[in-house]
Protein backbone atom coordinates (compact mmCIF):
# COMPACT_ATOMS: atom_id res chain seq x y z
CA UNK A 1 0.00 0.00 0.00
CA UNK A 2 1.15 3.50 -0.69
CA UNK A 3 1.60 6.07 2.02
CA UNK A 4 -1.62 7.75 1.01
CA UNK A 5 -3.55 4.48 1.30
CA UNK A 6 -2.13 3.91 4.78
CA UNK A 7 -3.18 7.42 5.78
CA UNK A 8 -6.64 6.91 4.37
CA UNK A 9 -7.31 3.55 6.01
CA UNK A 10 -6.13 4.82 9.38
CA UNK A 11 -7.87 8.21 9.30
CA UNK A 12 -11.13 7.29 7.56
CA UNK A 13 -12.40 4.92 10.31
CA UNK A 14 -11.52 7.58 12.87
CA UNK A 15 -13.58 10.21 11.06
CA UNK A 16 -16.54 7.84 10.78
CA UNK A 17 -16.14 7.03 14.48
CA UNK A 18 -16.17 10.75 15.24
CA UNK A 19 -19.35 11.19 13.23
CA UNK A 20 -21.07 8.30 15.00
CA UNK A 21 -19.95 9.66 18.36
CA UNK A 22 -21.38 13.07 17.43
CA UNK A 23 -24.78 11.54 16.75
CA UNK A 24 -24.79 9.04 19.60
CA UNK A 25 -23.43 10.95 22.60
CA UNK A 26 -26.12 12.29 24.87
CA UNK A 27 -24.23 15.34 26.10
CA UNK A 28 -23.62 18.27 23.79
CA UNK A 29 -20.02 18.72 24.98
CA UNK A 30 -19.16 15.14 24.05
CA UNK A 31 -20.75 15.68 20.65
CA UNK A 32 -18.60 18.76 20.10
CA UNK A 33 -15.42 16.87 20.98
CA UNK A 34 -16.32 14.00 18.63
CA UNK A 35 -16.95 16.53 15.88
CA UNK A 36 -13.48 17.98 16.50
CA UNK A 37 -12.03 14.49 15.96
CA UNK A 38 -13.82 14.25 12.63
CA UNK A 39 -12.69 17.69 11.52
CA UNK A 40 -9.03 17.07 12.32
CA UNK A 41 -9.22 13.74 10.47
CA UNK A 42 -10.68 15.52 7.45
CA UNK A 43 -7.86 18.07 7.60
CA UNK A 44 -5.35 15.24 7.38
CA UNK A 45 -7.23 13.81 4.40
CA UNK A 46 -7.17 17.21 2.66
CA UNK A 47 -3.43 17.39 3.09
CA UNK A 48 -3.09 13.84 1.80
CA UNK A 49 -5.03 14.92 -1.29
CA UNK A 50 -2.62 17.72 -2.26
CA UNK A 51 -4.70 20.45 -0.66
CA UNK A 52 -2.40 21.66 2.14
CA UNK A 53 -3.95 25.14 2.26
CA UNK A 54 -7.44 23.74 2.83
CA UNK A 55 -6.09 21.35 5.46
CA UNK A 56 -4.55 24.19 7.44
CA UNK A 57 -7.66 26.34 7.02
CA UNK A 58 -9.75 23.41 8.20
CA UNK A 59 -7.74 23.16 11.41
CA UNK A 60 -7.65 26.90 12.03
CA UNK A 61 -11.18 27.89 11.03
CA UNK A 62 -13.21 24.79 11.86
CA UNK A 63 -11.41 23.07 14.70
CA UNK A 64 -10.11 26.32 16.10
CA UNK A 65 -12.73 29.01 15.64
CA UNK A 66 -16.03 27.29 14.91
CA UNK A 67 -15.66 24.54 17.50
CA UNK A 68 -14.59 27.05 20.15
CA UNK A 69 -17.69 29.09 19.32
CA UNK A 70 -19.78 25.96 19.74
CA UNK A 71 -18.17 25.15 23.07
CA UNK A 72 -18.72 28.71 24.30
CA UNK A 73 -22.42 28.55 23.45
CA UNK A 74 -22.71 25.08 25.02
CA UNK A 75 -21.22 26.47 28.22
CA UNK A 76 -23.65 29.40 28.11
CA UNK A 77 -26.72 27.29 27.34
CA UNK A 78 -25.97 24.68 29.98
CA UNK A 79 -23.41 21.93 29.88
CA UNK A 80 -25.30 19.32 31.84
CA UNK A 81 -28.46 19.46 29.74
CA UNK A 82 -28.60 16.10 28.01
CA UNK A 83 -31.21 14.95 25.55
CA UNK A 84 -34.15 12.97 26.81
CA UNK A 85 -34.56 9.61 25.16
CA UNK A 86 -38.34 9.90 24.87
CA UNK A 87 -39.53 10.01 21.29
CA UNK A 88 -41.96 12.82 20.63
CA UNK A 89 -43.02 11.39 17.28
CA UNK A 90 -43.64 7.67 17.24
CA UNK A 91 -41.29 5.71 15.02
CA UNK A 92 -39.34 8.84 14.09
CA UNK A 93 -36.01 7.34 15.06
CA UNK A 94 -36.54 4.20 12.96
CA UNK A 95 -37.74 6.27 10.03
CA UNK A 96 -34.72 8.56 10.33
CA UNK A 97 -32.36 5.59 10.42
CA UNK A 98 -34.06 4.10 7.37
CA UNK A 99 -33.83 7.41 5.52
CA UNK A 100 -30.17 7.84 6.44
CA UNK A 101 -29.34 4.28 5.47
CA UNK A 102 -31.14 4.73 2.17
CA UNK A 103 -29.30 7.97 1.52
CA UNK A 104 -25.97 6.32 2.26
CA UNK A 105 -26.86 3.37 0.03
CA UNK A 106 -27.87 5.57 -2.91
CA UNK A 107 -24.84 7.84 -2.59
CA UNK A 108 -22.36 5.01 -2.19
CA UNK A 109 -23.90 3.07 -5.08
CA UNK A 110 -23.72 6.12 -7.33
CA UNK A 111 -20.14 6.87 -6.33
CA UNK A 112 -18.83 3.33 -6.72
CA UNK A 113 -20.52 2.81 -10.10
CA UNK A 114 -19.28 6.09 -11.51
CA UNK A 115 -16.04 6.22 -13.46
CA UNK A 116 -13.65 8.44 -11.62
CA UNK A 117 -10.53 9.54 -13.41
CA UNK A 118 -7.09 8.81 -12.07
CA UNK A 119 -5.91 11.41 -9.59
CA UNK A 120 -3.79 14.13 -11.08
CA UNK A 121 -0.51 14.96 -9.38
CA UNK A 122 -0.05 18.10 -7.33
CA UNK A 123 2.18 19.68 -10.00
CA UNK A 124 -0.57 19.29 -12.61
CA UNK A 125 -3.30 20.78 -10.43
CA UNK A 126 -1.24 23.59 -8.98
CA UNK A 127 1.82 24.32 -11.09
CA UNK A 128 2.79 27.39 -9.04
CA UNK A 129 2.38 25.66 -5.72
CA UNK A 130 -0.90 25.14 -3.89
CA UNK A 131 -1.27 28.51 -2.17
CA UNK A 132 -0.07 30.54 -5.17
CA UNK A 133 -2.35 28.74 -7.62
CA UNK A 134 -5.34 29.07 -5.29
CA UNK A 135 -4.62 32.77 -4.86
CA UNK A 136 -4.40 33.26 -8.62
CA UNK A 137 -7.75 31.53 -9.11
CA UNK A 138 -9.51 33.33 -6.25
CA UNK A 139 -8.34 36.78 -7.34
CA UNK A 140 -9.09 36.32 -11.04
CA UNK A 141 -11.91 33.94 -11.92
CA UNK A 142 -13.60 33.96 -8.53
CA UNK A 143 -12.97 37.56 -7.52
CA UNK A 144 -16.66 38.51 -7.61
CA UNK A 145 -17.62 35.57 -5.38
CA UNK A 146 -14.78 36.54 -3.09
CA UNK A 147 -16.08 40.09 -2.72
CA UNK A 148 -19.65 38.89 -2.16
CA UNK A 149 -18.23 36.66 0.55
CA UNK A 150 -16.78 39.65 2.35
CA UNK A 151 -20.20 41.32 2.30
CA UNK A 152 -21.67 38.10 3.69
CA UNK A 153 -19.19 38.03 6.56
CA UNK A 154 -19.89 41.65 7.49
CA UNK A 155 -23.63 40.95 7.37
CA UNK A 156 -23.20 37.89 9.58
CA UNK A 157 -21.19 39.82 12.16
CA UNK A 158 -23.71 42.67 12.28
CA UNK A 159 -26.58 40.17 12.37
CA UNK A 160 -25.10 38.35 15.35
CA UNK A 161 -24.63 41.66 17.15
CA UNK A 162 -28.21 42.71 16.47
CA UNK A 163 -29.65 39.35 17.47
CA UNK A 164 -27.84 39.08 20.77
CA UNK A 165 -28.16 42.75 21.74
CA UNK A 166 -30.00 43.28 25.01
CA UNK A 167 -31.50 46.77 25.09
CA UNK A 168 -31.04 48.53 28.43
CA UNK A 169 -34.45 49.15 29.99
CA UNK A 170 -33.28 51.28 32.91
CA UNK A 171 -30.60 53.94 32.31
CA UNK A 172 -27.24 53.10 33.84
CA UNK A 173 -26.71 54.78 37.21
CA UNK A 174 -23.73 57.09 37.24
CA UNK A 175 -21.05 57.08 39.90
CA UNK A 176 -22.29 60.44 41.20
CA UNK A 177 -25.79 59.04 41.72
CA UNK A 178 -24.41 56.02 43.53
CA UNK A 179 -22.30 58.21 45.84
CA UNK A 180 -25.25 60.50 46.57
CA UNK A 181 -27.40 57.52 47.41
CA UNK A 182 -24.76 56.23 49.81
CA UNK A 183 -23.88 59.41 51.72
CA UNK A 184 -27.22 61.22 51.48
CA UNK A 185 -29.68 58.34 51.79
CA UNK A 186 -33.37 59.12 51.41
CA UNK A 187 -34.30 57.19 54.56
CA UNK A 188 -31.49 58.71 56.65
CA UNK A 189 -29.89 55.32 57.30
CA UNK A 190 -26.13 55.81 57.31
CA UNK A 191 -25.27 52.28 58.40
CA UNK A 192 -23.90 51.37 54.98
CA UNK A 193 -21.97 54.59 54.36
CA UNK A 194 -18.68 52.90 55.25
CA UNK A 195 -19.39 50.01 52.92
CA UNK A 196 -20.80 46.56 53.42
CA UNK A 197 -19.38 44.37 56.22
CA UNK A 198 -16.51 42.13 55.18
CA UNK A 199 -17.17 38.40 54.82
CA UNK A 200 -15.84 35.91 57.33
CA UNK A 201 -13.31 34.45 54.93
CA UNK A 202 -10.00 33.57 56.69
CA UNK A 203 -11.25 35.00 59.98
CA UNK A 204 -13.35 31.96 60.74
CA UNK A 205 -13.02 29.64 57.77
CA UNK A 206 -11.50 29.79 54.33
CA UNK A 207 -14.76 29.21 52.42
CA UNK A 208 -16.07 32.26 50.60
CA UNK A 209 -19.59 31.42 51.76
CA UNK A 210 -18.79 32.08 55.43
CA UNK A 211 -20.69 35.14 56.68
CA UNK A 212 -18.87 37.71 58.75
CA UNK A 213 -19.82 38.24 62.39
CA UNK A 214 -21.29 41.54 63.50
CA UNK A 215 -20.02 43.05 66.83
CA UNK A 216 -22.87 41.36 68.68
CA UNK A 217 -21.83 37.98 67.30
CA UNK A 218 -24.63 37.42 64.84
CA UNK A 219 -23.74 36.46 61.25
CA UNK A 220 -24.49 39.17 58.72
CA UNK A 221 -26.11 38.30 55.41
CA UNK A 222 -24.91 41.64 54.04
CA UNK A 223 -21.33 40.38 54.17
CA UNK A 224 -22.02 37.76 51.50
CA UNK A 225 -22.32 38.18 47.76
CA UNK A 226 -25.91 38.10 46.57
CA UNK A 227 -24.90 35.46 44.04
CA UNK A 228 -23.77 33.16 46.85
CA UNK A 229 -26.97 33.78 48.78
CA UNK A 230 -29.02 32.87 45.76
CA UNK A 231 -27.06 29.67 45.27
CA UNK A 232 -27.88 26.64 47.30
CA UNK A 233 -24.19 25.93 47.70
CA UNK A 234 -24.23 28.31 50.66
CA UNK A 235 -25.80 25.59 52.77
CA UNK A 236 -23.09 23.20 51.67
CA UNK A 237 -20.40 25.75 52.57
CA UNK A 238 -21.91 26.12 56.04
CA UNK A 239 -21.93 22.35 56.44
CA UNK A 240 -18.31 22.19 55.32
CA UNK A 241 -17.40 24.91 57.83
CA UNK A 242 -18.94 22.86 60.61
CA UNK A 243 -17.14 19.72 59.53
CA UNK A 244 -13.63 21.07 59.09
CA UNK A 245 -13.36 23.91 61.61
CA UNK A 246 -11.47 21.71 64.03
CA UNK A 247 -8.53 21.63 61.58
CA UNK A 248 -7.88 25.37 61.68
CA UNK A 249 -4.16 26.12 61.23
CA UNK A 250 -2.27 27.33 64.26
CA UNK A 251 -1.92 30.97 63.20
CA UNK A 252 -5.65 31.26 62.58
CA UNK A 253 -6.71 29.67 65.82
CA UNK A 254 -6.18 32.71 68.13
CA UNK A 255 -8.27 34.92 65.84
CA UNK A 256 -11.04 32.39 65.85
CA UNK A 257 -10.84 31.89 69.60
CA UNK A 258 -11.06 35.64 70.15
CA UNK A 259 -14.04 35.96 67.85
CA UNK A 260 -15.91 33.10 69.41
CA UNK A 261 -14.93 33.37 73.08
CA UNK A 262 -14.62 37.13 73.46
CA UNK A 263 -17.40 38.45 71.32
CA UNK A 264 -20.00 35.79 70.85
CA UNK A 265 -21.65 34.43 73.94
CA UNK A 266 -22.47 30.74 74.18
CA UNK A 267 -26.17 31.29 73.63
CA UNK A 268 -26.00 33.62 70.62
CA UNK A 269 -23.58 31.78 68.39
CA UNK A 270 -24.02 31.58 64.64
CA UNK A 271 -25.63 28.41 63.42
CA UNK A 272 -22.64 26.93 61.70
CA UNK A 273 -20.45 27.26 64.81
CA UNK A 274 -22.87 25.89 67.37
CA UNK A 275 -23.68 22.89 65.21
CA UNK A 276 -20.04 21.82 65.39
CA UNK A 277 -19.35 18.88 67.67
CA UNK A 278 -17.05 19.61 70.59
CA UNK A 279 -16.33 23.29 69.94
CA UNK A 280 -12.97 22.96 68.13
CA UNK A 281 -10.66 25.92 68.76
CA UNK A 282 -12.27 26.97 72.00
CA UNK A 283 -11.11 23.91 73.84
CA UNK B 1 -5.22 4.86 -4.55
CA UNK B 2 -8.68 4.94 -6.06
CA UNK B 3 -10.21 8.38 -5.32
CA UNK B 4 -13.70 6.90 -5.04
CA UNK B 5 -12.71 5.72 -1.55
CA UNK B 6 -12.75 9.35 -0.50
CA UNK B 7 -16.14 9.81 -2.11
CA UNK B 8 -17.54 6.81 -0.24
CA UNK B 9 -16.21 8.23 3.03
CA UNK B 10 -17.77 11.58 2.16
CA UNK B 11 -21.13 9.91 1.44
CA UNK B 12 -21.00 8.02 4.75
CA UNK B 13 -20.23 11.17 6.74
CA UNK B 14 -23.00 13.06 4.94
CA UNK B 15 -25.52 10.33 5.78
CA UNK B 16 -24.43 10.23 9.42
CA UNK B 17 -24.90 13.98 9.59
CA UNK B 18 -28.34 13.71 8.00
CA UNK B 19 -29.42 11.05 10.50
CA UNK B 20 -28.17 13.26 13.32
CA UNK B 21 -30.19 16.22 12.05
CA UNK B 22 -33.30 14.03 11.97
CA UNK B 23 -32.79 12.25 15.28
CA UNK B 24 -31.24 14.71 17.71
CA UNK B 25 -33.39 17.17 19.66
CA UNK B 26 -30.80 19.59 21.04
CA UNK B 27 -30.52 22.53 18.62
CA UNK B 28 -26.76 22.76 19.16
CA UNK B 29 -26.20 19.11 18.27
CA UNK B 30 -28.44 19.48 15.21
CA UNK B 31 -26.30 22.41 14.19
CA UNK B 32 -23.12 20.38 14.67
CA UNK B 33 -24.57 17.65 12.45
CA UNK B 34 -25.15 20.27 9.75
CA UNK B 35 -21.49 21.20 10.09
CA UNK B 36 -20.58 17.54 9.62
CA UNK B 37 -22.61 17.45 6.39
CA UNK B 38 -20.83 20.58 5.14
CA UNK B 39 -17.47 19.00 5.92
CA UNK B 40 -18.42 15.84 4.07
CA UNK B 41 -19.33 17.85 0.99
CA UNK B 42 -16.00 19.68 1.28
CA UNK B 43 -14.19 16.36 1.17
CA UNK B 44 -16.07 15.49 -2.01
CA UNK B 45 -15.12 18.85 -3.53
CA UNK B 46 -11.45 18.36 -2.77
CA UNK B 47 -11.55 14.84 -4.23
CA UNK B 48 -13.24 16.08 -7.39
CA UNK B 49 -10.63 18.82 -7.72
CA UNK B 50 -7.99 16.09 -7.70
CA UNK B 51 -9.72 13.79 -10.20
CA UNK B 52 -10.52 16.56 -12.66
CA UNK B 53 -7.02 18.00 -12.43
CA UNK B 54 -8.18 21.54 -11.69
CA UNK B 55 -8.22 23.70 -8.60
CA UNK B 56 -11.84 24.84 -8.86
CA UNK B 57 -13.03 22.20 -6.41
CA UNK B 58 -10.61 23.44 -3.79
CA UNK B 59 -11.75 27.03 -4.33
CA UNK B 60 -15.36 25.91 -3.92
CA UNK B 61 -14.48 24.08 -0.69
CA UNK B 62 -12.81 27.27 0.51
CA UNK B 63 -15.97 29.29 -0.15
CA UNK B 64 -18.07 26.63 1.57
CA UNK B 65 -15.87 27.05 4.65
CA UNK B 66 -16.37 30.82 4.64
CA UNK B 67 -20.13 30.52 4.26
CA UNK B 68 -20.20 27.89 7.02
CA UNK B 69 -18.35 30.23 9.36
CA UNK B 70 -20.87 33.02 8.71
CA UNK B 71 -23.73 30.56 9.13
CA UNK B 72 -22.39 29.35 12.47
CA UNK B 73 -22.20 32.91 13.80
CA UNK B 74 -25.80 33.76 12.92
CA UNK B 75 -27.15 30.32 13.85
CA UNK B 76 -25.56 30.33 17.29
CA UNK B 77 -26.88 33.85 17.89
CA UNK B 78 -30.39 32.62 17.06
CA UNK B 79 -29.97 29.61 19.38
CA UNK B 80 -28.83 31.96 22.15
CA UNK B 81 -31.87 34.16 21.53
CA UNK B 82 -34.25 31.20 21.70
CA UNK B 83 -32.54 29.89 24.81
CA UNK B 84 -32.75 33.27 26.49
CA UNK B 85 -36.50 33.54 25.98
CA UNK B 86 -37.47 29.88 26.46
CA UNK B 87 -34.72 28.53 28.77
CA UNK B 88 -34.40 25.51 26.51
CA UNK B 89 -32.34 24.63 23.46
CA UNK B 90 -34.62 21.83 22.33
CA UNK B 91 -35.97 22.09 18.81
CA UNK B 92 -39.24 20.50 19.93
CA UNK B 93 -40.05 23.42 22.20
CA UNK B 94 -39.62 26.05 19.50
CA UNK B 95 -42.50 24.88 17.34
CA UNK B 96 -44.75 27.93 17.22
CA UNK B 97 -42.79 30.44 15.09
CA UNK B 98 -43.23 32.88 17.96
CA UNK B 99 -41.92 33.27 21.47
Amino acid sequence: MSGEAWTFWIIAPLTVLGGLGLVLSRKAVHSALWLAVTMIGLAVLYIAQDAPFLGVVQVIVYTGAVMMLFLFVIMLVGVDASDSLVETLRGQRVAALLAGGGLAFVLVAAVTRATVGDPAGAEVIAPLGNVESLAELIFTDYVFAFMVTSALLVTAAVGALVLTLVPRVVPRRTQRELATERFRPADGDFSLAAGLPAPGVLARHNAVGTPGLLPDGTPSDLSLSRVLLARESLAEAAAAAGGTAGEVPAEEAPVQARVEAGVAGPDERPVDVSSRPGGGAEA
Amino acid sequence: MNPSNYLVLSALLFSIGAVGVLVRRNALVVFMCVELMLNASNLAFVTFARTTGTLDGQVTAFFVMVVAAAEVVVGLAIIMLIYRSRRSASVDDASLLRL
